[in-house]
């Protein structure tokens, strides 16, 4: 599905949570089936609209973090203190519950097996949902194409889907944390925030020609951006996704 | 850098709304520098209505503002955009 | 197709006074952070502020003339067009009516220009008289950049978009020219206790 898909007027769909699960202490994944879903693309993302019973509304965007399968769209959502969105997401949603959400939306930021490697990915924190979606497809299509995920968080309690990743690290995947505030004993990982060093030691070279994808807060996306340009990676080459002060 | 920017690719559903056409991967041409980026990667700012704005000299493309049944959309700086059919 | 609603939803609102609140106004306690385009950064010993235009004579400020000029706290309720509205915010700041003391001009309308590039236009009128004033402080410090300073335009019985961050002049005009925002779907006056907030309104 190359260039500019026909997609016809978006709508906003009822989604039914499913089942909420806990990944880290403040992040958590609902499980949503949306009937009528018509399929997405990894890195894509929906926008979520929460509605109060005297009109109030709120609006937020999610990276879906499942792979294309079914109705099932996964979210992850990261609960900021004293958020509008994120702690109702995280802490109030039972299943059986329903939200409205549109979508998927978004064919920029996305990768499929065919688009083939070598893949650079760079998450930071949260970020890492929808560069987990592509992992996930990745998986699923059995593919071996060339991938290193370079994943930023906080501390090893804080890192979003650590198991599955450890799991899935191996054939062709390269999985390499930098835990930026509190490492655990014993710790010989990386330590710091993503450098160009750092960069260059984990991904493949310009002369590779890697699709990269960086996703996380602005700053974080910014620092990584530049770093790569300034090894030699063609701007064109990498494809960004900010998360901004949205609010929570 | 601003921390408050984001990419053009976080309202891709807005611009879905609009147009019925994934529109991310369509690329604009800056009327007042010449440079060509693909409307997922321009520079995007949330203020009393939204403003994309060209990654290289940073002049307003595209302004939206909205309300529950109306949009406008203003191009000051849009020199062309060209959408793979 | 009516929204669903989403059960226990509240989002954060404080109580709404309604006799402070406008129509379709929320009320917050944090100061959301919303920008047009990328943070100026104008060094002090380079920002002035003028007022030109229809004026006999235009008149220019430097940072440490502005800053000598007689200023007032003033306490004001703001409303931003994106819904939200802010109680009791404390500002410091010199009023237009000082900038524009002794200045002769037939002058009916304003424009308020910006750094980077931003301009919103009134009626003359409604910054003289006690109601508008170039704020360079915010809850007792120094307005942080993020927020419009050095210094911003304060107009708090208008939808905020009509107070311009990172001020720097006014343009005295004879005629109106509608400026960033009111060219593209916003109302050219703003008056939030009528809800004046798009075209048509």
């Amino acid at each position: 599905m190359a260039g500019t898909a026909v997609l016809g007027r978006l709508n906003w769909q009822a989604a039914d949570v499913v089942e909420v699960v806990t990944e880290t202490p403040r992040v958590k994944t609902i499980a949503f089936d949306v009937p009528g879903w018509s399929g997405h693309r990894a890195g894509q993302h929906v926008d979520v609209r929460l509605t109060a019973e005297d009109g109030y509304e709120a609006e937020r965007s999610y990276s879906i973090a499942s792979p294309p399968d079914g109705t099932r769209v996964d979210l992850t959502v990261v609960r900021i203190d004293d958020g509008e969105v994120s702690p109702y997401l995280a802490d109030e949603l039972r299943p059986d519950d329903q939200i409205e959400l549109r979508g998927p939306v978004g064919g920029y930021f996305v990768w499929e097996p065919s688009q083939g490697g070598p893949l650079l990915l760079a998450a930071g924190g949260s970020g890492i949902a929808p560069l987990m979606a592509m992992i996930r497809l990745r998986a699923a299509a059995e593919s071996d194409v060339d991938t290193r995920l370079l994943f930023s968080s906080r501390s090893w309690d804080d890192i979003i889907y650590r198991d599955e990743l450890e799991r899935l690290n191996g054939d062709g995947l390269r999985v390499v944390h930098t835990l930026t505030h509190s490492q655990p004993p014993g710790w010989t990982g990386y330590a710091r925030l993503v450098d160009a060093e750092m960069l260059a030691e984990v991904g493949p070279t310009p002369d590779e020609r890697p699709r990269v994808y960086v996703c996380g807060p602005t700053p974080f996306v910014e620092a990584v951006a530049e770093a790569l340009v300034h090894l030699g990676h063609e701007p064109r080459g990498i494809k960004t996704e900010r998360f901004g002060p949205t609010g929570g | 850098m601003d921390p408050l920017m984001v990419d053009g690719n976080a309202i891709a559903g807005l611009l879905q709304e609009v147009f019925a056409v994934e529109m991310t991967t369509a690329s604009g041409t800056c009327g007042t520098c010449g440079a060509t980026e693909a409307v997922g990667a321009i520079h995007v700012f949330r203020g009393a209505g939204i403003v994309m704005r060209c990654p290289h000299c940073d002049n307003p493309l595209v302004k939206i503002v909205r309300d529950d049944t109306r949009l406008w959309m203003g191009f000051p700086g849009v020199r062309t955009l060209e959408v793979t059919l | 197709m009516s929204p669903i609603i989403s059960r226990g939803f509240r989002g954060r609102r404080d109580d709404a006074p309604p006799d402070r609140v406008p129509p379709g106004q929320y009320v917050t306690r944090d100061y959301p952070v919303l920008s047009a385009g990328p943070t100026p950064h104008t060094p002090l010993d380079q920002w002035d502020f003028s007022i030109v235009g229809e004026v006999d004579e235009p008149r220019r400020w430097t940072w440490d003339e502005f800053r000598a000029l007689p200023s007032e706290e003033v306490t004001r309720d703001i409303h931003c067009v994106t819904k939200w509205s802010k109680l009791d915010t404390a500002w410091q700041g010199v009023s237009i009516d000082t900038l524009l003391d002794g200045i002769e001009t037939s002058a009916e309308y304003v424009i308020e220009f910006s750094d980077g590039g931003y301009t919103t236009n009134l009626p003359l009128e409604d910054v003289t008289g006690g109601k508008a004033w170039v704020a360079f402080g915010y809850d007792g410090e120094p307005l942080e950049p993020e927020h419009g300073g050095p210094a911003r335009m304060l107009v708090p019985h208008l939808y905020f978009w009509k107070s311009a961050k990172w001020v720097r002049g006014l343009r005295l005009q004879a005629t109106d020219e509608p400026g960033f925002w009111e060219t593209n779907g916003y109302h050219n006056y703003g008056d939030p206790w009528r809800e004046q907030r798009y075209w048509g309104d």
